[in-house]
């Protein structure tokens, strides 16, 4: 199986290329990638330096165009196509099925993987767009139980890819507006999912308190690690208690599913995290490609407690891949 | 209307479990009382509810026919199992009514076949819509967080496809895989007692300092607040939207959707019908934000009230 | 993460002024050595970041695009975009992109409050940089280069391995 591992600035993707990874997936600096954080990403030129460093190293160099064109702004989204094309992408990540025909009709030779975002989450939908825009490989949402996963596995026409470890979506991906309807910045059309520039803490007696837009999004009293204000991740009050009405703040760890994934036929285990800095992805990408080679190897290597250091809340869940979760 | 074309009313798919008596006198209303061009059926939430009213509908359908009114079947909005993937089988096999995909793989089963496109399948600009029409899509319920500006250019650039807009109702605005309101009241989804029939119209989530957010609905994540654009409503029609869709709440529907009616027909001003849309709705807070390009949340243009 | 105690001890007499010369040829070499800082920065650069080294007791002011930094006693900023506070090893290893800072604030090593974008670009710029400290500011001693960088080098390893066990 091959480890994908995300990269936020050239740095990070050098960082991920040492590191182990095989492929290295990054976005543009703009709405047209999901991860359209200030301070991040890629311009052509770092792209083409990046993807020619890669592949000197036997690596892919995989970009994510994965938000939806913005009606009337279609240019950026095909730009940004052409844009990865020319400086040496081994495949791009796309969500929107208009994008997808440009692409497909455009580009033939450039791989086209399907995005998380494009929340393709049976069979029949995945096969559906391999024959209609030869997509060669389907990333799986976080919605699926791993059975769901083998079952997909075996019937998909093409390549799949599985999250492995962190952030985690609770809402099917690509289609929720939770951030929109309180900020108006949504992921599908910004690239963001509770935006920075949204984000307020106040310190409220003792307590640390993360608002986002009008919404107060958690309280943390003293001393309890805290969370980014991520709305499916906060504290509210439902049928009278207060609590994590949707997940608690946690990052996916499904790394004990691994000798099930390889039997599978998964192809690839993606690390979410491109947001993230340079001392999480080495860590991250050292840790897993050990434990993959520990499998080739036929040798349990585990040690949960570096990962979780690096989580949200410092703690790990293994999400709907687990189905005592839902 | 600017566009050249009578503005039609849907009524959406009842997106909450409502017991059987509620259900029932519902649908009679509707088929009897309410001023809507097409009534959309199917439970789209969650499949673990089907069977409540799944001999219901057949009924129901034949009786909404019969009053004139055009009937679809929607189509689950999350497929992950076999019963939802031979759900949206059995619903592409019909001849009888159209189906609404909830998701791609109702689209792809289609074939080409004349088909409606729900507003939980992502249609963010015309080429999309494009994709979509060339293999049988023949009208689209656009995506609610879409700004004005966005289904002006759609509309524009895929003119031989009937748009939809999500005109009234809470917002659906995310679906799981996990169920947070069985969660909430202490279950799992595997033995969740279908505690989400005890909430007709949502369980309100709250921040901790007392905000309405948000309300639950079994798997699905809607908004506090009902969407309206019934003071948009002459904007929506100005951009070549074809059908306005209502979302069924609790409260009196058959008026809700005589004031659209009135409003699309230009014989009722629509802050007036604002207005008396907040009678028919007393405990709502109503919202336009996403059509305004601002938060979902906010409720621009309401210059009948101050809050 | 703190200082050691006779690390805190030594740094406390010392005057505003001199920290302050320290922290502007710093700055100086950073900026010089790291020119694409700016383009990741974009409209930030222009943001007032207060840093705040909780175990020094100090304050740091950047303004970016002045290339300055002021440096004043005390925790609390008055006029400030963004303040960011952790011990003087925790942001000098961000800095250093040795630490991640999203595990570091979730583990509240480092609070951010103000401006959370500016924050975030000043991050994400730090970041591509792949500071070295020592390299970056021994450069800056001319001919003596090589010595100060194997000093500033030694103190950081001193430093790591008598405080840091998160500095990998």
């Amino acid at each position: 199986m091959e480890l994908i591992c995300p990269a936020g600035t050239p740095a990070s993707f050098r960082d991920a290329v040492e590191a182990g990874a095989d492929a290295v997936y990054c976005g543009f600096r703009d709405e047209t990638n999901a991860r359209n954080f200030p301070g991040l990403n890629f311009n052509a030129q770092e792209l083409t330096e990046a993807a020619t460093h890669a592949r000197a190293n036997g690596v892919s160099t995989l970009v994510a165009i994965n938000t939806y064109m913005r009606a009337g702004a279609e240019e950026l989204w095909y730009r940004a196509v052409d844009n990865a094309a020319t400086a040496g992408a081994d495949a791009i990540i796309v969500a929107d099925l208009g994008l997808l025909a440009y692409a497909a009709e455009r580009h033939p030779a450039l791989r086209r993987h399907l995005s998380v975002q494009a929340a393709a989450a049976n069979v029949e939908h995945i096969n559906f767009l391999v024959d209609a825009f030869g997509i060669k490989r389907v990333v799986l949402p976080r919605v699926l139980t791993v059975a769901e996963v083998g079952a997909i596995c075996r019937k998909a026409r093409c390549e799949t890819e599985v999250f492995v470890f962190g952030g985690l979506c609770v809402m099917e991906e690509g289609r929720c507006s939770l951030s929109s309807y309180a900020t108006g910045k949504s992921p599908n059309m910004d690239g963001v999912c509770s935006p920075a520039s949204h984000v307020r803490y106040r310190q409220d007696g003792s307590d640390m308190v993360s608002e986002l837009g009008d919404f107060t999004i958690n309280r943390f009293p003293k001393d309890e690690p805290t969370g980014y204000p991520t709305l499916c991740k906060g504290r509210f009050v439902a049928g009278g208690t207060a609590g994590y009405v949707f997940e608690d703040p946690a990052s996916l760890d499904v790394l004990t599913h691994l000798e099930a994934l390889a039997r599978f036929g998964v192809s690839a285990l993606k690390i979410e995290g491109r947001q993230r800095g340079r001392a999480y992805i080495a860590q991250v990408v050292r840790e897993i490609r050990n434990r993959l080679d520990g499998l080739a190897a036929g040798e349990q290597r585990e040690d949960g407690a570096t990962l979780r250091k690096l989580s949200e809340g410092q703690r790990t869940t293994q999400g709907s891949y687990d189905k005592r979760w839902r | 209307m600017a566009a050249g074309h009578r503005i039609g009313l849907t009524l959406g798919p009842l997106l909450y479990l409502w017991d059987q008596p509620s259900w029932s006198d519902f649908y009679r209303r509707v088929a009897d009382e309410v001023e809507v061009d097409t009534v959309v059926l199917g439970e789209i939430v969650c499949s673990k509810r089907d069977h409540f009213h799944a001999g219901a509908i057949e009924r129901i359908a034949e009786r909404l026919t019969a009053a004139g009114k055009r009937v679809r079947l929607g189509s689950p909005a999350l497929v992950t199992i076999e019963r939802e993937a031979k759900t949206v089988r059995q619903l592409a096999a019909r001849s009888d009514y159209e189906l609404e995909a909830g998701e791609l793989s109702a689209h792809a089963a289609m074939e080409g076949r004349p088909h409606a496109i729900g507003p939980l399948v992502n249609v963010y600009n015309a080429p999309t819509a494009k994709v979509l029409a060339a293999r049988g899509a023949v009208s689209i319920c656009l995506p609610p967080e879409l700004p004005l500006a966005s289904m002006r250019s759609i509309i524009a650039g895929a003119p031989d496809i009937a748009f939809e807009v999500f005109a009234f109702g809470k917002v659906p605005l995310a679906i799981s895989a996990r169920c947070a309101h069985a969660r909430n009241k202490g279950l799992v989804k595997d033995n969740c007692q279908f505690v989400c029939g005890e909430d007709p119209d949502g369980l309100p989530v709250d921040t901790l300092d007392g905000q309405h957010f948000l309300a639950l609905n079994g798997v699905q994540t809607m908004s506090s607040t009902c969407q309206s654009l019934i003071t948009d409503v002459p904007a929506l029609a100005d951009a070549g939207v074809r059908s306005l869709r209502l979302s069924p709440q609790v409260c009196d529907m058959v008026r809700v959707a005589g004031l659209f009616r009135s409003v699309a027909d230009g014989r009722l001003e629509p802050e007036a019908a604002h207005s008396q849309l907040k009678q028919c709705y007393p405990t709502a807070a109503f919202s336009n934000g996403f059509l305004h390009a601002v938060p979902g949340h906010r409720l621009i243009g309401d210059r009948l009230s101050a809050l | 993460m703190d200082l050691p105690r006779f690390v805190r001890l030594l740094l406390r007499p010392m005057p505003v002024a001199a920290i302050q010369l320290v922290a502007q040829a710093s700055l100086d070499r950073v900026v010089a050595r790291h020119p694409q800082l700016f383009d990741r920065l974009r409209e930030y650069e222009n943001r007032r970041f207060a840093i705040v080294a909780t175990d020094l007791g100090l304050c740091f002011i950047v303004v970016p695009r002045s290339r300055r930094v002021s440096v004043q006693r005390g925790t609390s900023v008055p006029k400030a975009d963004v303040r960011i506070a952790g011990s003087l090893l925790t942001l000098l290893s961000l800095a250093e992109g040795r630490l991640d800072g999203d595990a570091e604030f979730f583990a509240r090593g480092l609070s951010i409050e103000g401006d959370m974008e500016a924050a975030l670009a000043l991050r994400n710029a730090m970041e591509d940089c792949r500071l070295d400290l020592p390299t970056d500011l021994g450069s800056a001693a001319g001919p003596l280069s090589r010595p100060v960088e194997r000093g500033l080098s030694g103190i950081r390893s001193y430093l790591l391995s008598h405080g840091g066990d998160r500095w990998n």
